[in-house]
């Protein structure tokens, strides 16, 4: 009996406490606090069991990254970032061209990789149409007509309410043949998109009075690491043509373009990463900018979460791999 | 009075109307002479066939204007203009100012053209003179690609070289690949266990290399599952890999003489769509549970999720690609993993054939060629950097040159 | 005869293909032959697409086990087709692009297309795990190194790893976790990377050699050239 009044006891004390914490933090906190404690001090007990070489389940892992990933989605816990040099090239780029030039986005992305590599392809697009540059945009993936017109109709665009379709931006979206594409628009536009999306002829388009072939642009930004991607951007386009070139990629993708950089790439923004760092700096050069929607930095708390998960899985694994091996030694 | 400030308004509108049109043929804009900012044309215009192409391609250079060399230059920009076959002159190109070369490759070897420049400043164009006509030339050998010719006559002939040694009988060695030497135990593995195997062949079409040396190796893997009376399946993601694989699975199974233990069924297609088709042979997976898994091909993002699915359900697992970054996941994941070359190889290796042997023996001629390249390279380059030899310099150079494929 | 055609086309092919490299006038021979490969492999996505159909309604018929995900990949398979090819809900109508805003085809590759692929692919972020808790043990020195490095590139991509070396002078800013990660990337991580790429285009030019002479046609099925 008195160790049910004990239960009843602590468990009334503890509800008293979660409602006090509650009235006291705001709901947002309250989420971070929770969820906080809920992975550290799981963590914690993981380490401690890991002394007793237990290996631990996958499923306990999946459930680690569940609540890493989704707690700050939920709750969002943004840091500020410090941008790399491979990425400030590519912010500087945009920024030190003289308003007017041509900048082409090429999304080259399926609705996969779009998590990672939408939001830098989103606030790239921003930053070319607040600088006063042309904007061409394409896509040499099939999947990627539809992101790009989702891009450009859900966000970039109502940003940007005076910009006029043909004069400012023009959409030339998808077409098929991958390397293939880029081979013949390096020298000529018109033979490979005849038409924009809207089948509006090229000759009718005023950003292409003065753009033949993509020799003719100012700069090149190719995001996706799939294939066709950066890589063949620069290959087909960037070399051959002398145009600059950057690349926007998934993080997974990012190591196989450093061999580019610097001479034939001028930035890489790799994963999520890289896109906060670009928002960071977009953000902190345009005060004005400052209610844009950053999904790349908000997606930061999440990544910051789950590696800090994955290290500590590391180290658990260590751990209960040295014990065992001293078990067995003992033995 | 009337009738005279009518004309008044009539000829401004006419001349200002006048203003508005802009002539590509006749760039000079009608303004006062005393506001007229008159330039130099460009000098030394001078147009030459670019050199080892198929006759599409005209070089042309010139000294521009004495006003764009001033610091505070009067000139804007250029026009080009090009006339085919002595007809009207027509725009080619714009170029802004300082511009002195241009290479056109809007032309054709059956004509011939000639070139203008104009030089621009904001209200006056000095055309400069034209250039004799020329045709351009189709050269039938690319010279600038010599080196590379050299390069790839090196080592291809020294594999076909080594492939003679090796039919004439002398003994080469090659060293041992742990994840081909497993195939055999990974075969007998599901034989033993009553569990089919699964052969994944990447997610790309027939024209990667790395398809085709999945399917060499399904070929050899074929051959032992017939030979043992293992069940194989083989999903694909595009259409002619299953063609493809079908033939070849047959084909093995003909060979060890048990043609009717084959069925089509044993390779299907499910979906281009690459995460679609990781759906469906992560489901075969799971419900089947095959006790070996072969990827050999093209992965990409999805060559994790395969291989953690195959870790989890206890297969044995080897797995191959050229995709670099797709490598450390296999090697995580998977029992064996063919690390590049070890891919391309692996059916040589797996045929023991002397002939075959010989093609691998032939690739580390090529691999001398780059190892001595970069030790030369990396010193020449690290000398001529540290102490500015010039010597050094034009070494790297020089080897760029001969490396660069373009 | 029957492997006499396929190893004649892909004799000459290549060949073909490899000389176009060194001569001007054949140089777009590449381009045409891979319109070629397309074409042949969208007619071939009629075997592709029909054995698919093929097999499901075979399970479906003779109910074998599992035959409700057969439905599903029935219905999928053949709403697509139809509402991409009648261009159903398109404002633009039968002529207009497949993937205009509001018809159905774009409907369904927002809300349903694209969330089971994002599903799919963020899928890594658990396997990602799971594969690293049980890969980075320092069975010995390589593996040691792996996992070192594998410590700074994951702190390194987290303003976690920028807060932990912030006290570092700037004169000393390599030793700082982030710019230590894009070392690793760009120096040894290129290094190794490069040298498997130099073996990959050899064992390419090896492996095609092979195929070209005829010498390999294990994928035909025979064990001797």
């Amino acid at each position: 009996m008195g160790k049910v009044n004990l239960t009843l006891l602590l468990a009334a004390v503890a509800i008293v406490i979660i409602i006090a914490i509650a009235l006291i933090f705001p709901l947002e906190r309250l989420g971070q606090l929770y969820s906080l404690l809920l992975i550290f001090g799981g963590l914690v007990a993981l380490l401690l069991r890991s002394i007793f070489a237990k290996e631990v389940d996958r499923r306990i892992i999946f459930l680690f990254i569940f609540v890493a990933v989704a707690a700050p989605l939920l709750f969002p816990i943004t840091f500020s970032e410090k941008p790399t040099a491979v990425v400030k090239a590519v912010f500087d780029r945009v920024e030190s061209l003289p308003p007017g030039s041509t900048v082409l986005l090429s999304f080259d992305f399926d609705p996969a990789m779009a998590p990672e590599v939408q939001p830098m392809a989103n606030a790239i697009s921003r930053h070319c149409l607040k600088k006063g540059h042309k904007v061409i945009f394409m896509s040499l993936w099939a999947t990627g007509q539809a992101l790009l017109t989702q891009s450009l109709t859900n966000t970039i665009l109502p940003e940007f309410p005076e910009k006029q379709d043909g004069i400012d931006y023009v959409n030339i979206g998808y077409k098929a043949g991958n390397e293939g594409v880029l081979n013949v628009i390096v020298s000529n536009f018109e033979k490979m998109f005849p038409t924009d999306v809207n089948s509006v002829p090229l000759g009718e388009i005023e950003i292409f009075d003065d753009i033949r072939s993509c020799r003719d642009l100012d700069f090149i930004v190719s995001f996706g690491g799939g294939l066709p991607g950066s890589k063949e951007w620069v290959l087909f386009v960037g070399d051959p043509g002398g145009v600059d070139v950057a690349a926007g990629v998934a993080a997974v993708v990012a190591p196989q373009l450093y061999p580019y950089y610097p001479a034939q790439l001028v930035g890489i923004l790799g994963g999520v990463k890289g896109a906060a760092e670009y928002e960071f700096s977009l953000k902190e050069t345009y005060p004005d900018l400052k209610d844009m929607d950053t999904p790349g930095l908000k997606m930061m708390g999440p990544q910051t979460l789950a590696h800090i998960v994955i290290i500590s899985f590391i180290v658990i694994g260590n751990i209960i791999y040295f014990r065992g091996r001293r078990k067995e030694k003992g033995q | 009075m009337k009738l005279s400030v009518f004309l008044f308004v009539l000829l401004l509108s006419i001349s200002i109307s006048a203003q508005d049109e802009p002539s590509d043929t006749d760039p000079a804009i009608i303004v006062p002479d005393s506001e007229l900012v008159v330039v130099a044309p460009v000098t030394s215009l001078i147009a030459e066939d670019h050199k080892y192409d198929k006759g599409d391609h005209i070089d042309l250079s010139w000294v521009p204007s004495i006003d764009d060399q001033l610091l505070d230059g009067t000139v804007i920009g250029y026009k080009l203009y090009r006339s085919a076959n002595g007809g009207e002159p027509v725009l080619v190109e714009e170029f802004p100012p300082g511009t002195n070369a241009f290479t056109d490759d809007g032309v054709y070897s059956d004509s011939t053209y000639s070139y203008f420049i104009a030089a621009l400043s904001e209200n006056y164009a000095a055309e400069s003179n034209r250039t004799a006509p020329i045709a351009p030339e189709v050269e039938w050998l690319n010279l600038h690609r010599g080196w590379l010719f050299l390069i790839a006559l090196i080592v291809g002939g020294s594999v076909l070289l080594f492939i003679n040694a090796a039919k004439r009988g002398t003994k080469l060695f090659v060293r041992k690949i742990a994840g081909l030497e497993a195939v055999d135990d990974a075969v007998g593995r599901a034989t033993e266990m009553g569990r089919p195997i699964l052969f994944i062949p990447g997610i790309r079409d027939m024209d990667d290399v790395q398809t085709l040396a999945g399917l060499t190796i399904l070929g050899r893997v074929a051959r032992v599952i017939a030979d043992y009376d293992t069940r194989i399946f083989m999903p694909t993601s595009r259409s002619l890999v299953m063609t493809a694989g079908r033939e070849t699975v047959k084909a093995a199974y003909t060979a060890a003489g048990r043609p009717d233990k084959y069925n089509d069924d044993m390779v299907t297609y499910y979906t281009d769509e690459q995460f679609g088709y990781v759906a469906a042979v992560d489901g075969v997976m799971v419900r089947e549970k095959p006790a070996t898994v072969f990827l050999l091909g093209a992965f990409f993002a999805e060559s994790l999720i395969l291989a953690e699915t195959g870790n989890s359900i206890g297969a044995i697992q080897i797995a191959g690609t050229a995709r670099p970054a797709q490598l450390p996941f296999f090697i995580a994941a998977c029992d064996f993993t063919l690390i590049g070359e070890e891919l391309f190889a692996a059916s040589a290796y797996l045929s023991g054939e002397p002939m075959q042997l010989g093609s691998l023996k032939g690739q580390d001629v090529g691999k001398a060629i780059a190892m001595l390249a970069i030790l030369v390279g990396v010193f020449s380059a690290t000398v001529g950097l540290a102490w500015d030899i010039e010597f050094f310099n034009d070494i790297v150079e020089y080897l760029s040159d001969v490396f660069s494929a373009r | 005869m029957r492997r006499a055609i396929p190893l004649t086309i892909l004799a000459v092919v290549g060949t073909v293909l490899i000389v176009s490299v060194f001569l001007p006038p054949l140089e777009n021979l590449g381009e045409d032959f891979t319109l070629f490969f397309d074409i042949i492999a969208v007619f071939a996505f009629f075997l592709g697409g029909g054995n698919l159909v093929r097999i499901h309604f075979n399970k479906l018929w003779r109910k074998r086990k599992d035959w409700g995900f057969s439905i599903v990949t029935l219905f999928g398979f053949f709403f697509m087709l139809v509402i991409g090819l009648l261009k159903i809900g398109n404002p633009g109508g039968i002529g207009a692009d497949p993937t205009a805003e509001g018809s159905w085809f774009q409907e369904t590759f927002n809300y349903v297309i694209n969330p089971l692929q994002s599903t799919m692919y963020a899928l890594l972020a658990f396997f990602v795990a799971s594969a690293s808790y049980r890969a980075f043990r320092a069975k010995n020195r390589e593996a040691t190194l792996l996992l070192l490095a594998a410590f700074i590139i994951l702190l390194g991509r987290t303003p976690f790893g920028v807060m932990l070396t912030a006290w570092v002078p700037e004169s000393w800013s390599i030793a700082q976790i982030p710019n230590l990660a894009v070392w690793i990337m760009n120096s040894p991580n290129l290094a190794g990377q490069r040298a498997i790429i130099i073996g990959i285009g050899l064992g390419v030019v090896s492996m095609s050699l092979r195929l070209i002479l005829g010498i390999e046609r294990s994928y035909l099925g025979e064990d001797r050239g």
